[in-house]
């Protein structure tokens, strides 16, 4: 009787020390999510507080004289005239112009270095969408250099950053701005051009087009094989050791690291098949054979949701294996697979090692136009850039990323949308 | 002509026999009294002559393409060998490789030997004889196809089973892809790696404490003896791998705990798909993450301590690495745990044990193979894992176990020796296989190992 006592009293007393145990345990669960949570949290500010200058630039506002004399060009039809006339004469007599006590070759490179070393060009291409100009005197707003973007940027944010600058670059940017004469625009640049040395005149169209490229290559490809493997081992397979064997070598492929699918199509796309390196075709056919495991898992888990009733109905009305398949099974487990379809090709898209193997990692101004042009995607442009050192690199970084993500987030809620909209529950 | 537009015009003509295929089954059937007479729909009789009119030429297409341009170089090489004789390899591909800019007129003709303009002509002749003869059999292939697929269609023919046997096969090339797909990769990392093996033993690689892959250009060079001992990599994989799990594996388990056991249902549906996004973010935007904003952090946390921590910190890879894991923990444990009997839960509670000692002393050792399962795939992953460890880790091969010092990862290691412009046959791209090689051989047992026991927990609870 008293060791029952004894052992009420024993479990009274060491209760609390539970109860707090309880709690403590509780609260490291808590503490887990937090920690995930926080981590989402900080990537995305980080990412944004880092990129949202990037859609805004500075320019500056010059008056530019279309002089004849000082391009070197008579006829603005002439290509081989326009390819060899001194386009920069036009902007740096402009900075001349607005600064005209500036005297001595530092001070004048100091100078030119406040615009984008692009600036002639894009006089250029003013000029020649409207040939009337020349001769002409016109206000027009040029891109300014990087480190003056930088700086600019900094400035009026309140935390000037004057590493790369001179006193006198300082002291005619507060000019400038005195005259509102400088003033940060969208940065359309940024959208509509291709890689550059420069980081103002740098863009991610180029890389954008050649994302697009590999992924049609890689979903006309993967999509139609994976589904067709998926139809094939979920419907005719005969269950023996060959098909064990393929089911072991999908789960393998899908957990393969994928530097190894470069590997892979380096040795055999390039070395052996010949196929250029660089260009859309080989990016496209090694993420098809890495996102096919994703698809053809995917896809077998939507033709298992459809119950097999429905094939007894038709196989009972006299349809072939064949027309149960393609009229029934298929129609019913789509949009499962195109779920699917769409979650791979995320992953797709993300992905930036294996290109890296196959030569996608070139410097490519020109944006792509064919699957046989050489072009680099959006992750490894992002890899690209990320190794620059100029400064103003990381700002355009962060809005590549920014831009990836928004078409990973999209694709994915379009996948998610499609499966609460579409899926049936029978 | 373009060998797009040959398959274009292939496919067209597919889609013209398919009509025709049809019409002429339709036609067959009128007088007989309408398509109950037929053995097969007429749209069968049509697949059944678009089948013979465009997968023969296809094959061609594929076969041709493997094949023009090995038989062409070999063809153009032979004829220039009297004058030049290519000694190796490495001279073989460079004579090649002008000879067919030449041709392609990348390389201005100015200047070049005689001998190497009339090889590129030779060569450009070839390519447009290869083309032409392609074209014409391919367009022969197609017609004698159509002609005859038509010619078989009768109302008894059985056109249904033919098509299905050709649909079943073509499906089963397509589920067997997966099979050529690791054949090709074990192919080809180890035929390069064999080569490898030729001029670095083995064991001199596997056990070897020092890698320095600068091989010298020229004989009398210093400094560039190019030692390939892969152990600092080993180290340094490991190293970052570990500093993952040690941020993935708690985190990631006890948030799994936490969402299956004890949060509401509310919080469960926001929280969980707020943690996947960390699995859905690209490799490329952690490693810049881990370079830009977490390395200099640890850099600076550590001056303040008075501690020097590398701005290529191990630490920051895989801390960095780790929580692009937690998710992929969690969900796996998330699964684990949930398969795990109520009815056990419900005894441990009788007995008075608290829900987190239920927890501890019931659930998880119950849910543990699933658990370890899901930790190696983790450990798998991490060791492949390379754009954060290719932009935060370093590429300094050191042999240390301090997670503040710079360390670099085989991952690290493939990629810096294989971007870039190098000869493809030098033993500095080839140890990139051979590491190509060991990494998939580790990921692979692990996957395998790993796999195993999950499926076996599965089948012990289902």
């Amino acid at each position: 009787m008293t060791e029952s006592v004894n052992n009420l009293d024993k479990i009274k007393q060491s209760l609390s020390r539970r109860n707090r145990a309880e709690k403590r345990f509780r609260w490291y669960g808590r503490l887990a999510i937090f920690i995930g949570l926080a981590a989402v949290m900080v990537l995305f500010t980080d990412i944004i507080s880092k990129g949202h200058g990037a859609f805004r630039i500075t320019y500056i506002e010059l008056e530019v004289t279309y002089d004849q004399d000082r391009i070197g060009v008579e006829n603005l039809t002439d290509p081989e005239q326009l390819a060899n006339g001194n386009w920069e004469a036009l902007s740096k007599a402009a900075l001349r112009n607005e600064f005209n006590d500036v005297s001595g070759r530092r001070d004048k490179r100091k100078l030119y270095g406040l615009i984008s070393s692009g600036a002639g060009f894009d006089l250029k291409d003013r000029l020649l969408a409207n040939p009337l100009l020349l001769g002409e005197t016109e206000k027009v707003w040029i891109l300014a250099d990087d480190d003056i973007d930088t700086y600019y940027k900094s400035w009026l944010d309140g935390e000037s950053y004057a590493a790369r600058m001179s006193a006198k670059q300082l002291q005619w940017i507060d000019e400038l701005h005195a005259q509102g004469k400088i003033r940060l625009q969208f940065n359309s640049n940024l959208f509509t051009r291709g890689d550059s040395r420069e980081p103002e005149q740098a863009g991610i169209r180029g890389a954008v087009m050649g994302s697009l490229l590999t992924l049609i290559l890689t979903l006309l490809l993967s999509f139609p094989i994976g589904v067709s493997a998926a139809i094939y081992l979920e419907e005719f397979a005969p269950r023996n050791r060959w098909t064990d064997f393929i089911e072991v070598n999908i789960n393998n492929l899908a957990a393969v690291p994928s530097i190894i699918f470069g590997l892979l199509g380096l040795a055999i796309f390039i070395n052996f098949f010949h196929i250029p390196r660089s260009v859309p075709i080989v990016g496209g056919l090694v993420l098809t054979l890495m996102t096919l495991p994703t698809i053809i898992i995917t896809s077998r888990a939507a033709i298992k949701s459809v119950p097999p009733s429905i094939r007894e109905a038709a196989l009972g009305m006299g349809a072939s294996k064949y027309q149960v398949v393609l009229h029934h099974v298929l129609p019913l487990s789509l949009p499962g697979m195109l779920t699917g379809a769409i979650i791979g090709m995320a992953q797709a898209l993300g992905e930036s090692a294996p290109l890296l193997m196959i030569g996608m990692v070139a410097f490519i101004v020109d944006i792509p136009a064919g699957f046989s042009d050489p072009a680099t995607v959006l992750p490894v442009q992002i890899f690209l850039w990320a190794d620059s050192p100029e400064r103003a690199f990381i700002e355009k970084t962060s809005a590549a990323i920014m831009v990836l993500l928004s078409f990973l987030i999209i694709m994915n809620t379009v996948a998610v949308w499609l499966r609460k909209r579409l899926e049936r529950r029978w | 002509m373009q060998a797009t537009n040959i398959l274009i015009l292939i496919l067209g003509l597919g889609a013209f026999a398919f009509f025709l295929g049809r019409g002429r089954s339709l036609a067959l059937a009128k007088p007989l009294g309408g398509i109950r007479k037929l053995h097969s729909l007429p749209s069968y009789y049509g697949l059944h002559a678009a089948m013979w009119c465009s997968l023969p030429p296809l094959f061609l297409l594929a076969m041709w393409m493997m094949f023009d341009d090995p038989l062409i170089n070999s063809i153009v090489v032979e004829s220039v060998a009297d004058e030049i004789a290519p000694t190796d390899a490495a001279s073989y591909n460079l004579l090649l490789n002008k000879i067919s800019n030449l041709a392609d007129g990348i390389l201005p003709r100015k200047g070049e030997s005689a001998v190497l303009i009339a090889a590129a002509d030779h060569m450009e002749a070839l390519r447009v004889i290869s083309r032409w003869s392609l074209t014409a059999l391919m367009l022969t292939l197609s017609g004698l196809g159509l002609l005859w697929g038509w010619s078989r269609i009768s109302a008894s023919f059985r056109a249904r089973p033919v098509v299905e046997k050709v649909m079943q096969n073509i499906l089963l090339a397509c589920a067997c892809l997966a099979i050529f797909t690791t054949v090709g990769i074990v192919l080809s990392v180890l035929f390069e790696s064999i080569q490898f093996f030729r001029s670095v033993p083995i064991f001199d690689f596997v056990f070897g404490l020092e890698w320095s892959p600068q091989t010298a250009i020229r004989e009398d060079q210093v400094g560039s003896s190019g030692s390939f001992g892969a152990v600092p990599l080993f180290v340094g994989t490991l190293l970052v791998s570990a500093v993952a799990m040690v941020v993935a594996v708690p985190v990631g388990l006890m948030s799994a705990i936490y969402l299956a056991e004890y949060a509401s249902k509310s919080v469960r549906t926001y929280a969980k798909p707020a943690l996947e996004i960390l699995a859905g973010i690209p490799t490329v935007v952690y490693g810049f993450f881990a370079a830009l904003t977490v390395a200099p952090f640890l850099r600076d946390l550590g001056a303040s301590f008075g501690l020097s921590v590398s701005s290529e910190s191990a630490l920051a890879a895989g801390g960095v690495m780790g929580v692009m894991i937690i998710p992929f923990i969690s969900s796996l444990a998330d699964d684990v745990i949930t398969a795990v009997p109520q009815s056990m839960r419900d005894g441990s509670l009788a007995m008075g044990a608290t829900h987190s000692e239920t927890v501890r002393r019931v659930i998880i050792p119950a849910a543990l193979p699933g658990i370890v399962g899901g930790v190696m795939l983790a450990i798998s992953r991490a060791i492949g894992e390379t754009m954060i460890v290719v932009m935060a880790a370093g590429m300094a091969a050191k042999l240390t176990a301090n997670p503040l010092e710079s360390v670099t990862t085989v991952t690290v290691q493939i990629v810096t020796l294989l971007t870039g412009d190098q000869e493809f046959d030098s033993p500095k791209t080839l140890a990139a296989f051979a590491l190509g090689l060991m990494l998939f051989t580790v990921t692979l047992l692990l996957n395998i190992f790993a796999l195993h026991i999950v499926k076996k927990y599965r089948e012990q609870y289902d």
